[in-house]
């Protein structure tokens, strides 16, 4: 899947990459997706939980082109 | 040489005396166990072995703690041993029951939200044995899925099940002793965050493990209860039966006081557990009011004075500490607080937000002034913060 807009949250650690996925969801069209990019452990439970709790669709996970973990989030609203 | 001048006065501090809403850590020695310290330190200081008088003294004070604790949990003498803490008791608990078992198998199911002494250990055993722990998965609350603990105890060559009575970080209680497991599979219950608070499950569990700092007695005082009939032996060098402190030296005047203050909070427990869930109660409310927050564990079945939760796009540790020099004293179990970049394995076991928690626990002290005093601070903090990050 390509996002339609990636994340560099490379250097990060939590909950910075969370708080960059909030600030840019509105960047995409509803029904476009966000990929997190990020190394940080926490993220493959915060990414979900925060799609639990902003009413978010959370698509899954798969890898950057250098292999760093990406999660996928789909703008619902 | 110089006069020994007179120390300054302190400052004067006019900030509300601080709240400790972390008991669950530690809280202070309960009334009962401090009067009976002193006593017993005086009285019970000899080896409760050696076969001269003061030996004798400390035999019938540690006997006598024993019994107390025996008659307070609603079991035998002989089923109570003293451990040197939590993780001793959990690993000679859980691991006896595995060696009882050697020639069944060397699996170790375990719920995915247990103590990390309970997965240590259950790894420590399976691994060098080419077995595996195996994780039965909870659901949101943090509850063990029964389904999945029976399958994996069906599924061969399992030497023992570990299922906590209640969860130590987000206070669920467990479906635990209701019916005998499996295959003969043996359970060992994780009591640790629950003696003092609930009473142990009548039957269908073979080996126990609990300390007394979680109800209000001196630290390093561990429980192993081994029921009678259980097929334990011990998994270390040593008697195969089950012992005090593996052999080494009890102590008598801490197991003592353990006891005073074991059976003087049971006097009060009705008391305490209630106002506890009604300030728990109180505090889950004005939470689920403020934005962003995931309120964690099962609203009622749990232990009555603990509660967990998580603000979105908070750090656990600046959370803690900011509360701190507010007066409040909260733990956290977010990755940042702890000594490594994991989060909770409990918190991502529920797939909770494992950023921003906080955990409070209520002593038998803390009342609704300490409540409103966290009410009136959290939002506030939550606020400032989250404004710092633009958020």
């Amino acid at each position: 899947m390509t996002p339609a807009l990636e994340l560099d949250c490379r250097a990060m650690r939590c909950p910075l990459p969370i708080i960059e996925l909030a600030r840019h969801l509105h960047d995409v069209e509803v029904g476009e997706v966000v990929g997190v990019v990020t190394g940080d452990v926490a993220a493959r439970v915060d990414v979900p939980a925060w799609c639990r709790m902003r009413e978010q669709e959370y698509v899954g996970e798969d890898r950057a082109a250098d292999g760093v973990a990406r999660y996928l989030v789909r703008r619902l609203g | 040489m110089a006069p020994v001048s007179e120390p300054d006065p302190p400052p004067v501090d006019d900030r509300p005396s601080p709240v400790h809403l972390d008991a669950a850590a530690g809280r202070p020695l309960h009334p009962a166990a401090r009067e009976v310290l002193d006593a017993a330190l005086a009285r019970g200081w000899a080896d409760p072995r050696a076969l001269h008088g003061p030996g004798r003294d400390a035999r019938l004070l540690l006997e006598n703690a024993r019994e107390v604790l025996a008659g307070c949990l609603g079991l035998r003498r002989d089923e109570v041993w003293f451990a040197a803490g939590h993780t001793d008791a959990v690993r000679r608990g859980l691991l006896g029951l595995a060696a009882g078992r050697a020639r069944v198998g060397a699996h170790v199911v375990h719920g995915a939200a247990e103590h990390a002494a309970v997965r240590f250990a259950a790894r420590w055993w399976a691994e060098p044995r080419d077995a595996r722990a195996r994780e039965v998965p909870v659901d949101a609350s943090g509850r063990v899925d029964t389904a999945a603990l029976e399958a994996e105890c069906r599924s061969g060559e399992v030497a023992v099940a570990a299922v906590q009575t209640a969860n130590h970080e987000v206070g669920t209680v467990q479906p635990v002793g209701r019916a005998p497991l499996p295959e003969g599979v043996p359970l060992f219950l994780d009591a640790g965050a629950s003696l003092g608070h609930l009473d142990l499950p009548g039957t269908h569990w073979s080996a126990a493990a609990g300390h007394a700092t979680s109800w209000g007695g001196p630290p390093g005082i561990g429980l192993l209860l081994v029921r009678k009939g259980a097929r334990w032996t011990n998994p270390f060098p040593g008697d195969p039966g089950p012992s005090d402190l593996d052999g080494a030296l009890p102590d008598v005047a801490g197991a003592l006081a353990a006891a005073a203050a074991l059976r003087a909070t049971l006097a009060e427990r009705d008391e305490v557990a209630a106002r506890q869930r009604r300030l728990v109660d109180r505090v889950r409310s004005a939470l689920a009011a403020v934005p962003d927050v995931d309120v964690l564990g099962d609203p009622v079945d749990r232990l009555p004075h603990l509660l967990t939760f998580s603000c979105l796009y908070l750090e656990g540790e600046r959370l803690v500490r900011a509360l701190d020099a507010e007066g409040l004293g909260v733990a956290s179990g977010s990755a940042c607080t702890a000594s490594t970049l994991e989060p909770s394995h409990v918190l991502a076991a529920m797939g909770a937000l494992t950023h921003g928690n906080v955990r409070v626990s209520l002593g038998p002290e803390v009342d609704d002034a300490a409540v409103d005093r966290l009410l009136a601070v959290l939002p506030r903090v939550v606020a400032e913060q989250r404004a710092e990050v633009g958020l």
